[in-house]
């Protein structure tokens, strides 16, 4: 790849990391706080780009060039599925794949106000899998979260937790039980009101607990702005 | 972007040819391959359309987009100490003898705040600008697990077990001792093909610094993608319910999560969440995770191919692994 076309590159991928910083679009595959880090990184790619061409333009052409990196040609692959696949956020297929990363809370907080009560994917499940429920008073809880089917069918409510990227975003599943619509379909988001129903049940992969929820009304809702839950990374 | 009609100026120049060679001019080929990719979009997306290959591109844009940002700070640095700082700097700051100068830069390695990414061109910077290869190697396998912003991550992945910080410290940092040490010992300077490419290149410091900058993201950046291939394959073919039958044994353990740093390639600000989450392994094997992840997987094997020559990964990479699984079991033995 000469310099012209490495110029080219370097304006194309820094565009695409501008872009994805400045819509959503990074969010299903990194991190929020990522995103100074990558409108910085995408600025300087375009300004390596500039100074190519501009250097390029009055380089003596006599001169002997140096063997440019043909390894180089690689990077139009991650630039293509950024700009024309865009793929989703990780859904179901992972989900299902991963064991629960449910971890024992140092403590838990005051429940937020109102009825039913909002929480977290990650916030009820550990009440109910390690405070057996008891920091939840009885209440009526609100989550939201993707739905996935086991291969028995069985549903559970799922939201990726994720530190850094994707790539290691882990599951956190809650099992679903009492009044489920008649369709299930996986990945479909869903906000489900219901309460806590006593016992647990293994994840098949890594043996994590996984607390069950009693299900007393279901809505479809929009995926969230951010599909992964970050609660862990304050 | 600008077509010149004498674009076969830096086409492939290995093999010497006329001027104006027959072969495709790389602007050429850029535009009909984004031409192609642009036009045959909607079978593209259907071949990804199926679960398995969603999850892959997922994870390996995810990875990718990543790591830029690191890498592209790496790159502004080795660029800055190869263009900016003279060479005689670093001959002032590191101890003259190379057996201190090897712990001196191991601890040094605190202060690049960032991931594996960022470590390798700047390790590269540092051997172009004379440093002793021992030094810039420790330095190299050190910075990205001793920094304050992975142990921070750690402390907090492991609420309640300070020990794990301490530990992954101190293993990560004789690990890389140890392995600058080994160098110095038997590593031979034919083995580690530093690139010729320097701050000779370009009239002006601003030419020179820039030509770096594009030289390095291009080319690390070709590696990067070839280890978050990698990455993204084994994450998506390597199914999980394997590592249960794994934490069983304690020998069959510690591997097991040696070998997974290795395929994860995750950043090293991320892994002690991932090494966490593996409730069923015992602590010494999540430690041998944190110290093996940091100084060898795929993507940083690709990448130290790319920088310092395939002879040199082939045989670095081995001995980091075996000594950062020593170093790691032994530390956990003592302190976990």
């Amino acid at each position: 790849m000469n310099r012209q076309a490495q110029a080219a590159v370097l304006f194309l991928l820094g565009g695409a990391l501008l872009h994805a910083g400045t819509t959503d679009l990074y969010l299903r595959y990194v991190k929020a706080g990522l995103r100074p880090l990558l409108l910085a990184a995408g600025a300087v790619l375009i300004a390596a780009a500039l100074a190519t061409a501009w250097y390029e333009r009055r380089r003596d052409r006599e001169r002997h060039p140096h063997p440019e990196p043909r390894v180089a040609w690689l990077l139009l692959l991650p630039l293509l599925a950024l700009i024309l696949i865009a793929p989703p956020a990780l859904g179901s297929y992972s989900a299902l794949r991963s064991g629960t990363a449910l971890q024992k809370p140092y403590g838990y907080g005051p429940l937020p106000a109102g009825d039913p009560v909002p929480l977290s994917v990650v916030d009820y499940a550990s009440r109910a899998a390690y405070g057996h429920g008891r920091s939840l008073h009885g209440r009526a809880v609100r989550v939201t979260g993707f739905l996935a089917l086991d291969h028995a069918g069985r549903p559970y409510l799922v939201r990726m937790a994720l530190n850094c990227c994707a790539a290691d975003a882990q599951p956190v599943k809650i099992a679903l039980t009492g009044a489920l619509p008649p369709v299930l379909r996986p990945d479909a988001w869903l906000e489900v009101t219901g309460t806590y129903a006593p016992g647990l049940t293994h994840d098949p992969v890594n043996d994590g607990p996984i607390p069950y929820l009693l299900v007393t009304a279901t809505r479809p809702v929009q995926a969230p702005r951010d599909p992964y839950d970050e609660t862990w990374n304050t | 972007m600008a077509i010149t009609e004498d674009a076969p100026l830096g086409t492939d120049v290995s093999r010497a040819g006329p001027p104006r060679s027959r072969r495709l001019s790389s602007p050429l080929a850029l535009t009909l391959t984004l031409l192609t990719a642009v036009l045959a979009q909607s079978p593209i997306r259907g071949a990804l359309g199926t679960p398995l290959m969603q999850s892959w591109t997922t994870v390996f844009v995810a990875v990718t987009v990543q790591a830029l940002p690191f890498l592209v700070l790496g790159v502004l640095l080795s660029a800055a100490i190869a263009v900016f700082v003279p060479a005689s700097f670093f001959a002032r700051a590191l101890p003259r003898r190379p057996a201190l100068a090897v712990p001196v830069a191991g601890v040094a390695g605190a202060v690049l705040p960032g991931c594996e990414c960022a470590s390798v061109p700047v390790a590269g910077a540092l051997v172009r600008r004379g440093v002793t290869p021992a030094a810039a190697l420790a330095f190299l396998l050190s910075a990205p697990a001793i920094n304050p912003v992975v142990l921070t991550a750690t402390a907090v992945a492991f609420p309640g077990h300070p020990e794990m910080v301490l530990a992954r410290f101190l293993a990560s940092l004789l690990v890389a001792c140890a392995m600058g040490w080994l160098w110095q010992r038997l590593g031979r300077t034919d083995w580690l093909r530093t690139p010729a490419r320097g701050a000779h290149e370009g009239a002006t410091k601003g030419e020179a610094f820039w030509g770096a900058v594009r030289h390095d993201v291009m080319h690390a950046g070709g590696f990067l993608v070839l280890g978050a291939t990698a990455a993204a394959t084994l994450k998506a073919a390597v199914p999980a319910h394997w590592l249960r039958t794994a934490a069983g044994t304690p020998l069959v353990s510690v591997l097991a999560l040696a070998a997974l740093a290795v395929l994860l390639s995750i950043c090293s600000e991320a892994d002690a969440f991932v090494a966490a989450s593996l409730t069923q392994f015992s602590p010494t094997a999540k430690l041998v995770f944190l110290v093996v992840g940091p100084m060898i997987d795929l993507k940083l094997f690709a990448m130290q191919a790319g920088t310092f020559g395939r002879g040199f990964a082939l045989r670095f990479a081995p001995a980091t692994f075996a000594l950062a699984v020593a170093g790691a079991v032994l530390t956990g033995a003592v302190l976990l």
